[in-house]
């Protein structure tokens, strides 16, 4: 089964207020997917919905082919969570707080040390195993929840917000552990607002308003769609005359071109990598190609860019 | 699709309800045991046992009198202007059991704890449940330790080993504490449910306890003159009032324990409501009731205690179940 969670309508109100709406999300085995949107916008409440902790007003969801509200137990057993806010009991050590999730989920002590174990290994906490969690720092914290998750050997794991307070540093080291457990075939579903991390790590994004999915799929594609272009060249030349511009701005693929303020970069934007064109048509218009770079779409720009078009129609 | 329509359940909910309780248990009754918490209030319960079954003891050999029941004497006998160990015990009890109680769901909501632990394959049933029982069973370890521990006293200072009429009573006596204790905590426990802030659950509790302490026998009484009044001075009309106004003190838990305590500690004790003397009749004044009488006698109260803790544990299940768990 390639699809691991399907949502159909899926809809949850606090009395009137609508925090889900309709939402249609598919995710597919062995993908990073990442949910984006504003606060507020109904991520936290469709992960719960996902896990059957929280029931929803209509629709319905599958996961694993399982209903959360009705199997809750087999979705739980397959499927990690790291909540937004991860807390651990502070007066027990890593350890102990472990094997109570593994007694949790009915582990034999044997086979629930030998997990805890390698968890603990796999996010690098070996050391602390028998220090109190209290000394933990956040990052080592949003760590052992990680390990928390590994020991039940989830399909599935989701995460909300997972770098949120983590410094660079730390950030960068729970995006690898994110790559590593994708590279072992666990898909992932993880919500934030940090978008170069989200861009760093997610297959497909979703972009998420209001309790609606707004948009959904690659980067690249997404910025074909917000932006009309997903890359940006530059063209280092001293020939930076409105001629060669022109001539760069008809090269097929390319959506816009200008000349940047140290005059000798043309910076053109094009919806997919035309460098060899543009290349091509720089010489033939005469001129000297000192310099050619690309760099993809950021999802930072596709994000403010949409959010801006949806408070300008609203406005 | 074809899998996702296999998986298809009719059923409402899928396995059992208490799949991980004795992982909850477990680890609750753990934390119970090393707490700094428990520490103080075993260190009190003890101070307090040792300290009146002492004096009890001082008083029982002073009256070198040929008493059957000296071993509950222990328990009943005070000396001014110190109460007896049962007096205390009306509200120890109650303030243990409250302190294991008071933050049980709210700790694990403030410590962020919560949803991760419901993100595990259990349901909310057994994390209450399992709660509870740890409690129940955390009460049950430290009375019977306390009551080892009086046994222990009166064999050294007393130098007689209890009957086992003695034994059989104070059995049930413990029985009926460890219950008295299992209302108290379940009702801390709904508050655990009801208020986010541990110490306003604790609060809440306490004033419940305070109001049946307090002011409930009060209220029962002006109840009772209002809904019955004496208009005429008949017998009947008095009796009605009386009769009432008992029922009605009887709805306070400390009522029950403390008739539980009279029935089971005094063998000569007949009857708990009022006996008019006619109902004597043909009875012996001052020969004691067999154990399994004075259980009969109690029987309604203990089942009375036992039916209410179930009823606020349900209420409190049922408050759990509708709450969002999200920090
Ligand atoms: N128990 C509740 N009662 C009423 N409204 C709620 C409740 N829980 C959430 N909401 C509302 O539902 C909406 C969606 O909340 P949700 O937490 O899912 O957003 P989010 O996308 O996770 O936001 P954030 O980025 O801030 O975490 C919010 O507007 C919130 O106010
Ligand atoms: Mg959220």
């Amino acid at each position: 089964m390639s699809e691991v969670i399907v949502t159909k309508d899926l809809t949850k109100k606090y009395g009137d207020f609508v925090a889900v709406d309709h939402l249609n999300l598919t995710v597919h085995k062995g993908e990073v997917f990442g949910l984006l949107g504003p606060n507020g916008a109904g991520k936290t409440t469709t992960i719960l919905m996902i896990l059957g902790l929280t029931e929803p007003t209509s629709g319905s969801i599958r996961v694993l082919g399982f209903d959360p509200t009705r199997q809750p137990l087999t979705v739980k057993a397959h499927v990690g969570y790291l909540p937004d806010q991860v807390g651990f009991y502070d007066e027990l050590t890593a350890y102990e707080n472990l094997i109570y999730i593994a007694k949790l989920n009915g582990l034999p002590r044997e086979e629930a040390d030998r997990r805890i174990e390698a968890a603990l290994q796999k996010v690098n906490l070996s050391e602390m195993r028998d220090k109190a969690v209290s000394t933990f720092s956040r990052g080592m914290r949003q760590r052992l929840g990680v390990a928390e998750i590994l020991i039940k050997q989830p399909q599935i794991i989701i995460m909300d917000e997972p770098t949120q307070g983590l410094d660079p540093e730390g950030a960068r080291e729970f995006l690898d552990i994110i790559r590593t457990l994708r590279a072992e075939g666990i898909t992932i579903l993880l919500s934030s607002h940090l978008l170069h991390q989200v861009q760093a790590v997610c297959d497909r994004v979703g972009l998420f308003h209001r309790g609606k999915m707004m948009l959904e799929g690659t980067v690249d594609e997404l910025g074909r769609k917000i932006l009309g272009k997903a890359f940006r060249i530059y063209v280092e030349t001293p020939d930076t005359t409105p001629e060669i511009v022109e001539a760069l701005k008809q090269v097929p693929g390319a959506v816009n071109a200008r000349v940047l303020n140290n005059m000798t970069t043309i910076e053109v934007e094009a919806t997919s990598d035309i460098r060899h064109e543009i290349a091509r048509s720089l010489i033939a218009a005469g001129g000297q190609l000192r310099g050619l770079s690309m760099e993809a779409q950021s999802l930072d720009e596709i994000y403010a860019q949409y959010f801006q078009e949806v408070e300008h129609v609203r406005a | 699709m074809s899998a996702l329509e296999r998986a298809e359940v009719k059923r409402l909910r899928e396995g059992s309800p208490w799949t991980g309780l004795w992982a909850v248990v477990a680890k609750e009754m753990a934390d119970h045991l090393t707490s700094a918490r428990m520490r103080i209030l075993e260190l009190l319960i003890l101070l307090t046992a040792g300290g009146t079954v002492y004096v009890a003891m001082q008083q029982i050999r002073a009256s070198i009198g040929s008493d059957r029941f000296i071993y509950l004497k222990l328990f009943t006998l005070s000396q001014d202007p110190l109460p007896s160990l049962i007096g205390f015990l009306g509200f120890l009890v109650p303030l243990i059991a409250i302190a294991l109680g008071f933050d049980a769901v709210n700790g694990e909501f403030n410590r962020k704890t919560l949803s991760r632990i419901l993100a595990q394959p259990i349901y909310r049933d057994a994390l209450l449940l399992g709660k509870f029982l740890a409690g129940l069973f955390t009460l049950a370890l430290v009375f019977s330790a306390i009551w080892l521990l009086i046994f222990g006293m009166g064999l050294i200072g007393l130098g007689v080993a209890p009957n086992t009429e003695e034994v059989g009573r104070l059995l049930w006596f413990l029985l009926a504490t460890i219950f008295y204790g299992g209302i108290w905590l379940v009702l801390a426990q709904m508050f655990s449910v009801v208020f986010r802030q541990p110490a306003t659950a604790a609060l809440a509790a306490i004033a419940t306890w305070l109001f049946f302490t307090v002011f409930w026998n009060i209220l029962a009484s002006l109840l009772a003159q209002s809904l019955r009044p004496i208009q005429y001075g008949f017998l009947e009309e008095a009796l009605a009032q009386a009769e009432l106004e008992l029922a009605l003190t009887r709805i306070s838990p400390n009522t029950l324990y403390a008739e539980i305590a009279i029935a089971l500690l005094n063998p000569t004790v007949r009857s708990l409501g009022f006996v008019l003397p006619f109902q004597l009749e043909g009875a012996i004044l001052g020969t004691p009731l067999p154990l399994h009488q004075s259980v009969l006698l109690i029987w309604p109260h203990l089942t009375g205690l036992i039916a209410a803790t179930i009823l606020l544990f349900a209420l409190a299940y049922i408050l759990f179940q509708r709450q969002e768990i999200r920090a």
